[in-house]
């Protein structure tokens, strides 16, 4: 007979986190901190503040754009169940961590969230935080999904696997047929702990084998496992696909294990890595950079044009970055999932300012990887 | 000459053109072959333009291919393995004349 489940519950698991010392950590949250860059009003006015000029103009992104972006037909639907996180990197856009207890999406709202996957024409969802499997109904969560047709994504940190309370999670997601959706900054050491914290590489590879033995990574499209690799640094990302020929010829020799794809992200000027530019003195080289790298053809192709995000607290936003910067989408009803109705969404002006040159630069950089 | 290198330089490079377009044309239209995904990986070649950078000790080459390098995926430990290629090449090149000097000094010597 199965044991009867007994609900987690949200307090549980950030005593274990508390108590978590396996978990190398890079840095510490803004939050914690009491940062002023916690305040989104003040990362928003740092960035307009920073000296991008072309042709004695300002350079804004609905300018370099041509207007603002045209929303497409929506395929991905992103919940954000909150920002508790195992971890704490030190380029994180959403300033997680293990004390952001604060803000996680409650039982009503998940509730909201899984009447809205039932309505959607959606294909994915696309599950993220913070550590969205630390999230009490994460699993309720996928199984809704599931139910609903919907393909589901996990983004997830890789080391998170590796908690007590998590074992048996990736044989379950496994037998779901759940991508896995990983961070890895670098497929060697040195950069993926500079950005995560020294030993995550480490046990990232550990977190790895368990998926490859969970079938996930041998090309298999109902155990698919795409690693997302982004900078250690003001630069930006690598070709995808030839780092992705790299990678996989460099983690099978060193280290015995496989993966699907590899997503090439470049970093958001936001939260702690904006931090991070401005602390080293490396924003106006970074912002240069973005808009020097701008790629006209990589706007077609930008996540915030496909994708509904929904944050902890059911609002509604482009993107998680937009989301991360408090930007909220105005719609009739108002942006909330409780109210969500698709065809008024898809008439809505996508919300933009400088950060956006993150998404356009070079080869392009959203959620599905690289765009252009 | 107070400042010889000037960062700015870097960025204005295509203006050298400006004195022979079809000269400057087939140069860079030649560089960004040869820096593309080949035989090597645009990462390979790019590790081996740093080291060739610090042999030529060219400043605009060593900040365009640190960035470069970064960007293409190389982390610190390689980029330092790649300019100790350099100068073991260099060091090795001055070593093995020594041979040169070896056999004069044999043939004046008793």
């Amino acid at each position: 007979m199965d044991a009867v489940a007994v609900p987690i519950r949200l307090r549980e698991v950030a005593a274990d986190l508390a108590d978590d010392r396996a978990t190398p950590r890079a840095t510490s949250t803004l939050r914690r901190r009491h940062a002023l860059l916690a305040s989104t009003g003040e990362q928003l006015r740092l960035l307009a503040s920073v000296r991008l000029e072309r042709d004695g103009q300002r350079v804004e992104f609905d300018r370099a754009v041509g207007g603002a972006l045209r929303p497409a037909r929506l395929e991905i639907f992103q919940v954000n169940l909150g920002k508790l996180c195992n971890m704490t990197c030190a380029h994180c856009h959403v300033d997680a961590g293990p004390d952001r207890t604060d803000a996680m999406m409650p039982d009503a709202v998940v509730e909201q969230v899984i009447a809205a996957i039932g309505r959607t024409r959606a294909h994915t969802v696309d599950i993220t935080g913070g550590a969205p499997e630390l999230h009490p109904r994460f699993r309720d969560l996928v199984a809704a999904s599931l139910a609903a047709g919907k393909r589901v994504m996990d983004r997830c940190n890789l080391t998170v696997l590796l908690l007590p309370r998590n074992a048996g999670l990736v044989e379950w997601l496994g037998e779901r047929n759940v991508e896995i959706v990983a961070s890895l900054p670098h497929y060697r050491r040195p950069n993926t702990d500079a950005q995560r914290g020294n030993g995550v590489f480490e046990r990232s590879i550990q977190a790895l084998r368990l998926l490859n033995a969970a079938g996930y990574g041998s090309g298999n499209d109902r155990r698919r496992l795409t690693l997302v690799s982004n900078p250690a640094g003001a630069f930006l990302g690598a070709s995808q696909a030839t780092a992705e020929r790299e990678w996989k010829e460099a983690l099978l020799r060193n280290f015995g294990v496989t993966f699907d794809r590899l997503f090439v992200l470049n970093n958001m000027p936001i939260s702690r890595f904006l931090e991070w530019l401005e602390a080293t003195g490396n924003l106006e080289g970074y912002m240069e950079r973005l808009v020097n790298a701008f790629n006209p053809a990589a706007v077609d192709g930008v996540m915030c044009r496909n994708t509904l995000s929904v944050s902890w607290d059911g609002r509604l936003y482009d993107c998680d970055f937009n989301q991360m910067l408090d930007l909220e989408v105005a719609l009739p009803e108002g942006p909330h999932i409780g109210t969500f109705d698709e065809d008024h969404w898809l008439t809505r002006s996508i919300v933009t300012a400088r950060h956006c040159f993150g998404c356009t630069a070079g080869a392009g950089s959203s959620c599905g990887g690289q765009t252009a | 000459m107070e400042t010889y290198y000037q960062g700015q330089h870097l960025a204005e490079f295509a203006k050298i053109a400006d004195g022979s377009p079809e000269l400057g044309k087939k140069f860079f239209d030649y560089y960004g072959a040869v820096f593309a995904d080949g035989a090597l990986t645009a990462r390979e070649k790019s590790l081996i333009a740093l080291a060739v950078a610090h042999t030529v000790q060219c400043p605009y080459c060593i900040d365009a291919y640190t960035q470069d390098c970064q960007q293409k995926g190389a982390d610190f430990e390689q980029m330092t393995e790649a300019v100790h290629v350099a100068v073991a090449i260099r060091g090795g090149s001055s070593l093995v004349h020594g041979m040169q000097m070896r056999e004069h000094a044999k043939k004046l010597g008793m």
